[in-house]
């Protein structure tokens, strides 16, 4: 579903910040990019998103990421910000749900079916007509993750989905990443949501794959984590 | 909750007054824009000298503060920033026109004298009629009213991420002044000698975020195209407002009422 082949990135000249980066995600797959801060996990969806172009190849679903293809490969992709006041800009949920379905080309009345069942799948139908600037941290990230669902998209990306939330709505938000059956690519430096919410993980320091395999070793390697700048999932640690 | 914070909740205040419920909030955006539009025009219009025939004017608003409930209180707690500045405009004119126009009892009032109360009286009513507007009028239904009056896409997109982006650019500059106040305590405002960095720092900071949610736009299938919602319909009741409304600003701006109230009275 996604591949990377050899990529490289730098915002300034001589300063990498991705090298020669490689994996490959198959459809279905939901996969945690950890990594300390800035080892570069949010310059990776934005590289896959087409935000950032490097050297080497992106695929999504067989396409390579280029200019022309935008419109393709964005269509497949949900990305769900790291900051939930910049991805919702409209005056209510209701709106800012139902701006993708309309620039998809659906029609008022199925964009808003579409917008209804996928508020009354995650339990949120009273947010609906809330304004933005009235709900909660948490429910502002649970409608930024309706509104992406509403989508439809075939990969969904979120970037620290779990940051800036208390634990209750931590919870909720895990448990709603849990549920959906798309291919997902999270990334986070909370591993214990990792750990709930991915079989697999790719750890990354400073742009480069350290370590990539199956959630349950990764995370349990103590020695591993701790020479990338990071520390065992809270419930591993054996406190 | 700081300055700016306040001012960020007070935009959105406006989206909620808009989002209420009033035989005003009910017609369609088309109908109150064009009769906006058409009442400016007329109170532009009017003679400078002629006060008494343009303070009839001030009905409509008063009229459509009652009926759509929003509160004058409202109105000009919101304006104060603006409405002084517009209200200036005419100071100077007492000063340039001083020949005697009118005697009120045995005071003579210059021209310039009743010019500078028609100019701030024109003010004061194009703002209320435009604060009216957008009070009772969400932003995306008045822009679909506006894309409807074939104002080009691009201006109209322009005017809606403008009011969006203001709220951005308030809130960046709230995490500043706080962060700035936690390092310089007991400080009232910002020392002059950080203005520069403060507002380099601001724009950096906002131009950051306008990217981060015009990205978001454009990840959702955003081309440069608005769906906006299209509001009320125009119908019948929308048209009838729409006539009526203009049928009252000429009948009021030709036929001085106030003069002709007055005459009836005297006789
Ligand atoms: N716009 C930018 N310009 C220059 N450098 C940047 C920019 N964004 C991020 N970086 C740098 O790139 C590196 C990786 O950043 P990022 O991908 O955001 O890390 P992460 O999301 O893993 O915390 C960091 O060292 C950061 O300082
Ligand atoms: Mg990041």
């Amino acid at each position: 579903m996604i591949e990377f082949q050899h990529v490289s990135f730098s915002y300034e000249k001589g300063r990498s910040v991705i090298e020669d980066l490689s994996f490959r995600i198959e459809r279905g797959e939901s996969v945690g990019l950890i990594g300390a801060n800035g080892a570069g996990k949010s310059t990776v969806m934005k590289l896959l998103l087409g935000l950032l172009s490097g050297e080497g190849k992106i695929l999504v679903d067989g396409i390579e990421v280029n200019k022309a293809s935008l419109p393709a490969v964005r269509r497949r992709l949900g990305f769900v910000l790291q900051n939930s006041d910049n991805q919702m800009f409209m005056p209510t949920v209701y709106e800012d749900m139902i701006f993708a379905p309309l620039n998809y080309g659906l029609s008022r009345e199925e964009a808003e079916r579409r917008v209804d069942d996928v508020l009354e799948r995650l339990g949120l139908q009273e947010l609906k007509y809330r304004h933005n600037h009235r709900i909660s941290g948490g429910e502002k990230r649970m409608a930024a993750i309706a509104t992406i669902l509403a989508m439809e998209p075939e990969v969904i990306l979120m970037d620290e989905p779990s940051a800036a939330l208390d634990p209750y709505n931590r919870r909720i938000v895990i448990n709603t990443i849990c549920g959906l059956s798309q291919t997902k690519l999270i990334t986070s430096h909370d591993l214990d949501m990792i750990l709930d919410t991915c079989e697999r993980v790719i750890l990354l320091d400073r742009g480069r794959i350290v370590a990539d395999g199956p959630a349950d070793e990764i995370l349990r390697n103590r020695e591993l984590l701790e020479a990338h700048r990071m520390e065992l999932p809270f419930c591993l640690a054996g406190r | 909750m700081n300055k700016m914070e306040k001012a960020l909740h007070e935009l959105g205040e406006m989206d909620d007054l808009a989002a209420q419920d009033s035989p005003i909030h009910r017609l369609s955006p088309l109908a109150k824009l064009l009769s906006t539009i058409l009442y400016i025009v007329v109170v532009v219009s009017f003679h400078k000298y002629d006060l008494s025939g343009m303070a009839v004017m001030l009905l409509f608003p008063v009229l459509l503060f009652q009926i759509s409930g929003i509160p004058v209180r409202t109105c000009f707690y919101k304006l104060r920033i603006v409405l002084p500045l517009v209200m200036a405009v005419g100071l100077f004119n007492p000063f340039y026109d001083r020949a005697p126009l009118l005697t009120i009892g045995s005071v003579p009032v210059s021209g310039g004298v009743v010019s500078m109360l028609s100019l701030m009286l024109k003010g004061l009513l194009c703002l209320m009629a435009s604060f009216l507007l957008i009070a009772t009028t969400p932003i995306d239904s008045l822009c679909a009213a506006l894309r409807k009056l074939h104002l080009p896409a691009m201006l109209v997109t322009l005017l809606l991420l403008t009011y969006r982006y203001v709220g951005v650019m308030t809130e960046e500059l709230a995490v500043m002044t706080d962060a700035y106040h936690l390092c310089a305590p007991g400080q009232k405002g910002i020392h002059v000698s950080a203005w520069g960095s403060f507002l380099g720092q601001l724009l950096l900071r906002s131009m950051d975020r306008a990217q981060e949610l015009y990205n978001s736009m454009q990840l959702r299938g955003y081309h440069g195209h608005f769906h906006y919602a299209p509001g009320r319909p125009f119908g019948p009741q929308d048209a009838l407002y729409t006539i009526g409304c203009a049928a009252a600003f000429l009948l009021l701006r030709f036929v001085n009422a106030a003069e002709l109230l007055g005459r009836l009275v005297v006789r």
